[in-house]
Formats: C-alpha cells, structure tokens, sequence
C-alpha cells in the first residue's frame, strides 16, 4: 500500500515537485492579508465576563485608553519657569495627537478659587513665563496638595510630572494605535531637543498596544533567522548531505508558509504569541523529514539504490510519523479551549503547519530527494552507546524505577510553589522601552495599574445625596488607607473644594456638602465653567446615578490583585450594601485571565488526551499499553511544573497552555520506543527486558536526538523578549527533557516491571 | 472617451464655469455672503420664549433628561441676550442662566443658584465645555452672530431632497473646542439642516442635525428637534423644543442680574 504509494510519487517526482510549488506559492499568497493585532483586548475572548464588565464601564462613562508623557527635568525641578514652559507647550500639542480627546496636566489643572463673590474656574498655569518665585511656591504647593493631583501627576517630591492624554480609538482601522504612538513619539524627540532639560518617557496603555506588534517584529527579526541558523546546522550535522540537507530546508519553508499563508486567508491576526508558531512548525517538521532520511541512507548503506531505499523508509516510517503527527496536532488543537484567542490562532497555525510538513513529507521530499543526487554516507554514530544505556537501565530497573519515582513524586509535589501571575507590563521583557519606562513612571510617579470603580445609587441625579457622597468619601478614605494603593480619584474631592471655593476659600469648610440641592447646583456651576474637553464626563454617567472613582495601584502580582478586589468588594457589600459598586480594568481582566485559562485549559487537556489516548490504544492495538503511555505522557509536564514551581513559581497564561501543547508531543517519544519494543515482544517473541534492549538500540539514539532538536528549537523561543514565548518556550523545553528522561528511566523499568507482575499476554 | 468628446466637454466646463469668473466673487465672500443672510432673515423676531427637553444617551443605552425653559431677547447690533431657566431635574429646580452674547468681545455669563440664594458669574473663556453634561457645548446653541466665525463657500448639495449650500466655518473665538464646522444652509430658507463639527486636531467630532422646522409669524423658522450625535465617545442627545411664542414683551430689564434672582 505505502509501497505502490511511494513507487507512484517518485514515477511522478517532476510533477509532484511542480505541483507542491504550485500549492505553496497559491496558499502562501495569503501571507500577505496578515497584519499585526494592536489592542490588548485581543488577549480576552468577546464573551469574557472581566471584558464584558470593562466595556460596560466605558459605555457608561468614557474609554480611558491613554498615553502618559512622564517628564523629569534634570535639575530635579517641576516647578520652575522652564519646566512649566515645557509642560504647557506639550500639553497643548498633545491634543493634536490622534484620537487624543483629553489631556490633563499640572498647567490645564482647572484649579477654582473664590474671587469676591465668584468663583473662578481656570488652568492653574495660564502663562508659566510671568511667574515669580512666590508664584512658583504657591503653585507648587497647591499641586501637591491637591488629591487629584499628587502621585498621579505631579510627585510628591516635585521632581517628576506627568501629562496624561486620553486617547478614544474608534477600533476600526490598524494603523490607529501606530499613529497616535508615531505622533507622542515625535513630540518626546522635538521637546526633547527644544528643551534640553527634560527627559521625556512614554507609558500608558496605548504605548502598550503599540508594543505589541513591535515585540513581535522584534521576535520575528531576532528569533527567525536563528531559528533558520539552527535547522541548517542540525540538517548539516544529521543528513550529512546536501541534497537531504536542501530538501529538508525547503519542506520545512514550504510547512511554515503554508500555515502562515493559511492564517492569512482565514484572517487571523498576528499577535505575539502567534510569532511563535512558525519556529514551533520548524522544529516539529525537522523530526518527520530526518526519520525518513536517516532510514533511506542506512537502507541506501545496505546497498539499496535511492528509490528502492525511499520506498522502504516510507514502508518503514509512514504510519510512525503519521500517528506522531496526529497526536501532534490534536495537542495543539487542544489550545482551542484557551480564554485567550492568540492563543487559539497560535494552536490552529502550529497544527496546520504540522500537518503540512506531514503532507509535504510524504509528497514533496520523496519526490525532490529521488531527483537530487545521493550517494551512501556512512550511519549515525552512538548506536552502541545507547545499547550500553539500554544495558544499564535493565540491570538497576527495580532501583532506576523507586529513584525515577521519587524524583517526579517529589518534583510534583512542587507544583503548587507556583503562584499565578499575569501582569501585563511584565509581558515584556527589560529590553523592551516601554516595559523600563512604565518601570520608572511605577518607581518615581504614578502607578501602571488600575481599577476603576463606578459607585451606582440606582436614582437619576443620585450623586448630589449627601448620604451617597458621605458613603463615597467613606469608600475614597477606606481605599486610600489600603497599602497596595498609591492615588484615589474622586468626584467627592471636587465636591470638597467647591465648597471651600463657596465660602470665600475658608478651609474650614473643605467638606462635603449637606444639601442635596447645594450639591447638585455647585455641581451645574462647575460643569459650565469647565472648558473644552476636560469635563467631567468620564466620571459621572449621563443621569448623574453614579460616578467613577479610580483607584491607581502599586505593581501587584495577579494574586494580590484578585485579593484587594476581593477585599474591596467584600468592604462595599459590608459597609454600604445599598450602592452598585463593581470594580474593572485591564487590570483586573488580566489578574482573572490565568486563572480562567487554567480552567479551560484543564478541559482542553483533558479532551486531548482522551483523543490521544484513543490513538495510541487503536495504535498499539493494545488497551493496556495505550493505558500505560499515559504515565510517560503525563509526568513531563506535571514535573516540569514543579521544576518551575521551584526555580520560577510565576505562572500566567502563556505556560497554561503547555502541558496540552506538550502533550502530542512528548507522546511521539512514547510511540517510538513502545512500537519498538510491542514489536519485539509480538514478532520476535522477547521477554520484556530483551523487548526494552531492542528498543533502545532501535531508536534510542533518534529520540535523543530528536529531543535535543526539539528542545534547541523550544530554548530560541525563550530568547523572546516577549515574557510569554519565552517562559512558554522555556518550559516545554523542559518538559521535553524530562519526557525523554521518563522514556529512558522510567518507562522501561516499568514495562519490566509489570511484567514480572503476571499477565504475560500482550 | 474619443477626442471629439473630450474636445466638447471642455468646452462645456468653460461655459458653465463663466457666470462664476465674471462675476469673481471667492468662496470666502460668498461663504459670508450666506451667513449675512441667514442672519438677515431672522432678525427682527423681537423676543421668543421656549421650552426644551434635553435628553442624553450613552453608550451603554442609559438615558437622562432635563427640562429647560429658554427665553431670548433680540439685540440689533450685537449678540442676543437668553436667559435658561431650569426646571428638571428637581435638585437643579429654579437654576437660571443669563447669557449675553457679543459679536467680538467674550459672552458674559451668570448663573444663579437658588440654594445657595447667589448669582455667580461664569468664567466664559470656558464655553466650548459641555452644557449640562450633553453633547452641546454652549458655543453650539448660542445665538450665532455673523462675526463668531469666518466662512467660505464649498459647493452645492442636495441633503434629504433639500437644496442646500455647503459652507464652512471657522470660529474666531479662541478658546474654541472646534477647528472648523461645515453647514448645510437651506437654500431657500438660509436655515442650517445640518452642521458638522471638526475637534481641536481637525478630526470628525459631532454632527448636528435638525428637523421639524416652522415657521413663526410667517417668517422666522425654528427646529422642534436638535439633534447631536458625538461621533469619538458614542454619546448623543437631542433637544426637543415645544410651545414658541414670539414678541411677548420681553425688555431689557427681563435680562440682569436681579431678574435672574425672580426667574423660577
């Protein structure tokens, strides 16, 4: 059947080769619609709960997407004519950047006084260059003293200033997020050079967005060409060839294009997670065409000519590769269940792509492998080696088994070390601008990371009751007394100074007011002196049932996060269980992102192994083996999590998805070594400690060194600057490691083991 | 296309394009000259006293409204003084605003709070803020003198079967929240049917459109319905005016800052 098959394609290789050229050039086209995705969003499904809260939020009051120009004057002076020349001017041309529809500086302040019988509303920095020493003072001094400012834009300390710009991105083109990056980029260079007194950073979440695309052009830039260094070399030292060598290479391009070309026509974005896929398919693919090679040149070593030995490889290796294949792809399929769509897109690619590098080796490499020159080489080395290995673990199985046991008992235990962690910022790496800027802006200003809480009284006009203010700056004290917490912005503090401004700026009466009325009519007052874009819109909701009070928070971990919302909200129900309070962010999205995806992934595991299992049972044609390759299959992953929990103990969303992913992988090592060694004992009629001989010396050596392929290719992934690819690569190097010690040392003594334990029947 | 069409549609563009080089007026004159216009065939009303709604929907869907009575005195030869009074929502009740509008010089403005039993003057640098929370900034339905704004001319165009001219604006006021508007000015009526409005950075902002005109005393034409629609954050609002009367004796002293006090 494979015979005649193969003895088909290499009649027909010209034609084949043509063909293959056709399909790749024709799917590959597709490469071109793809495009990089730009919004953090893109990491929530549109049915998540966090996401769908977030946007309710902002239906309500505004979006708050934002870029943050964090300023430090060198001379460590805020508040001097220079510095506040410089705010003002940025302040001004950031409401030219794209889609900006509000800025917010310590010059636009609207800062309100009495004057006479009036109260005046204006910027608290009209005109910086007038300002005399006693002017700079006492604005300084009513910057850091005022709530809404100090730790949000102003430091205490006066030596670091920030100005906000919010930026409303109406989502529907890509080059939105770029060009409101582009636009505060050139800005921070030309204010930058004209005054050559500041130091101009860029945070915020849009700058987030943008680096997005960017640490995936990064990976793409840096990663690629290594990972194309590393198949060269691995095909050079393996194939010993150039023609395997030159066929390889292109089967292995021809997979990637494929699934890139694919992911184009489906219209699937490129995010960075996605970037990973195509050295995922490389590394994969390097296994299927080096097991048919490698028999074709030892078959071609017998003195076969090189049609007779391809026929024989494939009569050898199809089925092999096929079973590996499939398992392969139901793994990365099983990324499907993920919460997070890249990560759905980055599954989908990476099984397309190994299922095209299964159909181009079976098609392609056959047909261009029998048109290139070949000529016999001689076989791989260590052969023996692994004979001796395998000699070793025979003889110390019943000590190898309670050793091997022990280890991963003890690495298992390990695995609840680790603690969930998603925090955005630290996606990427300190390489990476926008990861040292936030970094700094967290150090020295103002916090990465927020929730936004709306406090609802369920009546129009509500926020003028004096008891819902009372109860709001109730909530506002309690929030600032929590230590995770640097700034809290609130209506109620606003409501404060109105009324200390009513009452000649007398300080005695910075206090809520007591009248509903009052409340509501120095409210409208205020309202209508405020100026183009810095109303109060993105804190009351239009009927005036609720207002928004943002809490800005110190870098947390996941944990933290999810406890101080937990706390809060329990604070809420508790104290005042009458008002709707919910908190949201991105934040907050992001801290119940693992969590969700762990769950969800558990199922997708699940799934996955139940399918692989069903093919190594229908493979080996045995319910008992297929049961006892679950062992070897399951361990790695459970002991690479423990090596993490003791080493790493962070976990986010990124290594959720490893152990499905991992799964149809390291199940390839168990499809070798127990084909080999069920063979020996159906065909050949060994006992099990001669059945695990033949097997190592069979393919011990190609597992070893198809471990080591895949683990080199997995370890240029953790070169990403991309927290997520390289702890998602780092990982399942590991996991690949351990998967071959397991195949090596636990397995075989297990199989022996069994053995011995009574059913003879295979 | 052979030469010969091409010869004769040349030539047609020629012709028609004559009445407009004899005559050299630029888009900017003729721009003015329809604002002066519009503004011609409302003077004369006198006084007008109305009643609005205001009603404002987010995003989200949620919705809230306010009642508004508005009473406004023609100046001849500058700005038109209004007075708002507002009726809802309750904790508001009795508020009123007092408005007089200038050609050149900044509007005055003065609100009066009856809670606290005091009119407070308003800083005026700051109209192109939201009124009362909604999509209307007060630059948007204050009385439009000629002299707010530089005009030119853009073309013709038919809106909703109406004829209309398109031109656009550009506001003199400085502390404008707009870098220009374009209106839709009825032809035959020199009313606006539609005006955009183009944000700080020259990016689509607002669209305001307006329907069910009448027309008063046989000559002045007002909207039932404003409506506003802000095109960044997804919020809209309409204003829904009932029950105009016009030259009801309104004078002068209707218009300060005691009679803000006796509104109600």
């Amino acid at each position: 059947m494979v015979e005649l098959y193969t003895q088909l394609i290499i009649r027909w290789r010209y034609v084949v080769v043509l063909l293959t050229l056709a399909t790749v050039m024709v799917i590959g086209y597709g490469a071109q619609k793809l495009s990089f995705s730009n919004d953090y969003r893109m990491f929530f499904g549109t049915d998540n709960p966090q996401l769908l809260a977030f946007e309710k939020m902002q239906n309500t009051f505004n979006k708050n997407d934002n870029i943050l120009f964090v300023i430090t004057p060198k001379d460590g002076r805020v508040f001097s004519v220079d510095t506040l020349t410089a705010v003002k001017d940025i302040t001004e041309e950031a409401w030219q950047i794209p889609f900006s529809t509000r800025v917010d500086s310590i010059t636009n302040h609207q800062h309100t006084a009495a004057e006479e019988d009036d109260l005046v509303v204006d910027d608290l920095v009209p005109d910086p260059s007038i300002l005399t020493g006693e002017d700079l003072y006492r604005i300084q001094s009513i910057a850091v003293n005022e709530p809404m400012m100090v730790r949000r834009l102003i430091s205490p300390d006066s030596k670091y200033t920030g100005i906000n710009v919010t930026v409303q991105l109406p989502g529907k083109k890509l080059d939105e997020v770029p060009s409101a990056v582009a636009y505060a980029r050139d800005m921070k260079a030309k204010y930058m050079e004209k005054y050559p007194q500041l130091e101009i950073r860029l945070v915020g979440l849009t700058m987030m967005n943008n680096a997005f695309p960017e640490a995936s052009q990064d990976d793409a830039k840096n990663l690629y060409p290594l990972a194309l260094g590393f198949i060269i070399i691995t095909l050079l030292l393996m194939l010993k060839g150039l023609s395997g060598t030159l066929t390889t290479f292109l089967m292995i391009i021809f997979s990637i294009i494929t699934a890139m070309g694919l992911a184009g026509w489906l219209g699937i974005r490129l995010s960075p997670p996605v970037m990973s896929a195509p050295i995922m398919v490389l590394t994969m693919a390097i296994a299927d065409a080096v097991h048919l090679l490698v028999t074709m040149k030892h078959e071609m070593h017998l003195g076969k000519n090189k049609v007779d030995a391809m026929v024989e490889s494939m009569r050898i290796n199809f089925w092999p590769i096929f079973v590996t294949t499939l398992t392969t792809v139901l793994g990365f399929l099983s990324l499907n269940f993920s919460d997070a769509p890249p990560f759905h897109d980055l599954g989908n690619i990476a099984a397309m792509g190994v299922a095209a590098a299964f159909i181009y080796s079976i098609t392609f490499l056959p047909a261009l492998i029998t048109i290139l020159p070949a000529r016999s080489t001689r076989e791989v080395t260590g052969k023996y080696a692994m004979g001796h290995f395998g000699d070793f673990v025979i003889r110390n199985y019943r000590k190898l088994l309670v050793a091997s046991s022990l280890v991963v008992i003890v690495l298992v235990a390990m695995v609840p070390k680790n603690e969930l962690n998603d925090v955005f910022v630290e996606y990427f790496d300190t390489t990476i601008d926008f990861r040292l800027d936030s970094d700094y802006a967290a150090e020295n200003l103002t916090g990465v990371y927020y929730i936004d809480f709306s406090l609802g009284t369920g009546e129009s006009g509500g926020i003028s009751d004096p008891q819902y203010l009372k109860n709001a700056d109730k909530f506002v004290q309690y929030l600032r007394a929590q230590h995770e917490v640097i700034h809290v912005f609130s209506l109620t503090d606003i409501f404060k100074r109105l009324n200390k401004n009513m009452h000649g700026d007398d300080p005695a009466w910075y206090k809520l007011p007591d009248d509903r009325n009052l409340a509501a009519q120095y409210l409208l007052l205020y309202e209508m002196s405020l100026p183009y874009g810095l109303d109060l819109n993105n804190q009351i909701d239009v009927g005036k049932t609720a207002t928004k009070i943002a809490i800005t928070l110190k870098t947390l971990s996941s944990n933290e996060v999810l406890a101080l919302e937990e706390r809060i909200s329990a604070w809420l129900k508790q104290n005042m269980p009458e008002l709707e309070g919910n908190g949201t962010s991105p934040t907050v999205m992001f801290a119940h992102l693992g969590k969700r995806n762990i769950n969800s992934m558990l199922i997708g595991t699940t799934v996955a192994l139940f399918l692989i299992s069903m093919v190594l049972i229908v493979f080996f044609r045995s319910l008992r083996y297929g049961l006892i390759s679950l062992l070897p299959n399951l361990l790695p992953a459970a002991a690479a999590f423990g090596i993490w929990g003791l080493f790493v103990g962070q976990v986010g969303i990124a290594l959720s998805v490893v152990t499905g992913m991992t799964l149809g992988i390291v199940v390839d090592d168990t499809v070798h070594f127990m084909s080999k060694y069920l063979r020996a004992r159906r065909e050949k009629g060994f006992n099990a400690e001669q059945a695990v001989h033949y097997a190592f010396n069979s393919v011990g050596i190609a597992l070893l060194v198809t471990s080591v392929v895949l683990i080199a290719g997995f370890m240029i992934m953790a070169q990403s600057h991309f927290e997520l690819n390289a702890g998602m690569g780092l990982l399942t190097s590991v996991v690949i490691a351990l998967a071959l010690a397991i195949d090596f040392m636990l397995l075989p003594p297990l199989l022996i083991k069994l053995e011995e334990n009574g059913e003879k029947k295979v | 296309m052979n030469r010969r069409m091409i010869q004769s549609t040349v030539a047609a563009v020629v012709v028609g394009l004559l009445p407009f080089t004899l005559v050299a007026e630029t888009a900017e004159e003729k721009g003015l000259a329809i604002a002066v216009e519009a503004d011609k065939r409302d003077e004369g009303f006198g006084d007008s006293t109305a009643n609005m709604t205001m009603e404002l929907r987010n995003k989200q869907g949620d919705s809230s409204t306010r009642y508004i009575r508005i009473k406004t005195l023609e100046v001849i030869g500058d700005g038109d003084k209004s007075m708002s009074i507002f009726d809802e929502p309750a904790d508001v009740k009795g508020t009123a605003f007092l408005t007089f509008s200038h050609a050149i010089k900044p509007d005055e403005q003065w609100l009066y709070l009856p809670a606290l039993k005091r009119v407070k003057r308003i800083n005026s640098k700051n109209k192109s803020g939201p009124f009362m929370g909604s999509e209307f900034a007060y630059e948007d339905i204050a009385s439009q003198e000629v002299e707010k704004y530089t005009y030119k001319y853009l073309r013709d165009e038919t809106l909703n079967g109406i004829d209309c001219f398109v031109i656009e604006r550009y506001p003199a006021y400085k502390h404008s929240g707009y870098t220009r508007q374009v209106a839709w000015i009825n032809k035959a009526e020199y009313r606006p049917e539609k005006v955009v409005f183009y944000d700080r950075k020259n990016s689509l902002l607002k669209t305001l459109t307006y329907d069910g005109y009448q027309q008063y005393l046989d000559k002045f034409w007002r909207a039932d319905q404003m409506n506003m629609e802000n095109h960044q954050s997804g919020k809209s609002t309409t204003l829904t005016w009932s029950n105009y009367q016009f030259r009801t004796g309104l004078e002068d002293r209707d218009f300060n800052k005691n009679s803000l006090k006796r509104a109600k």
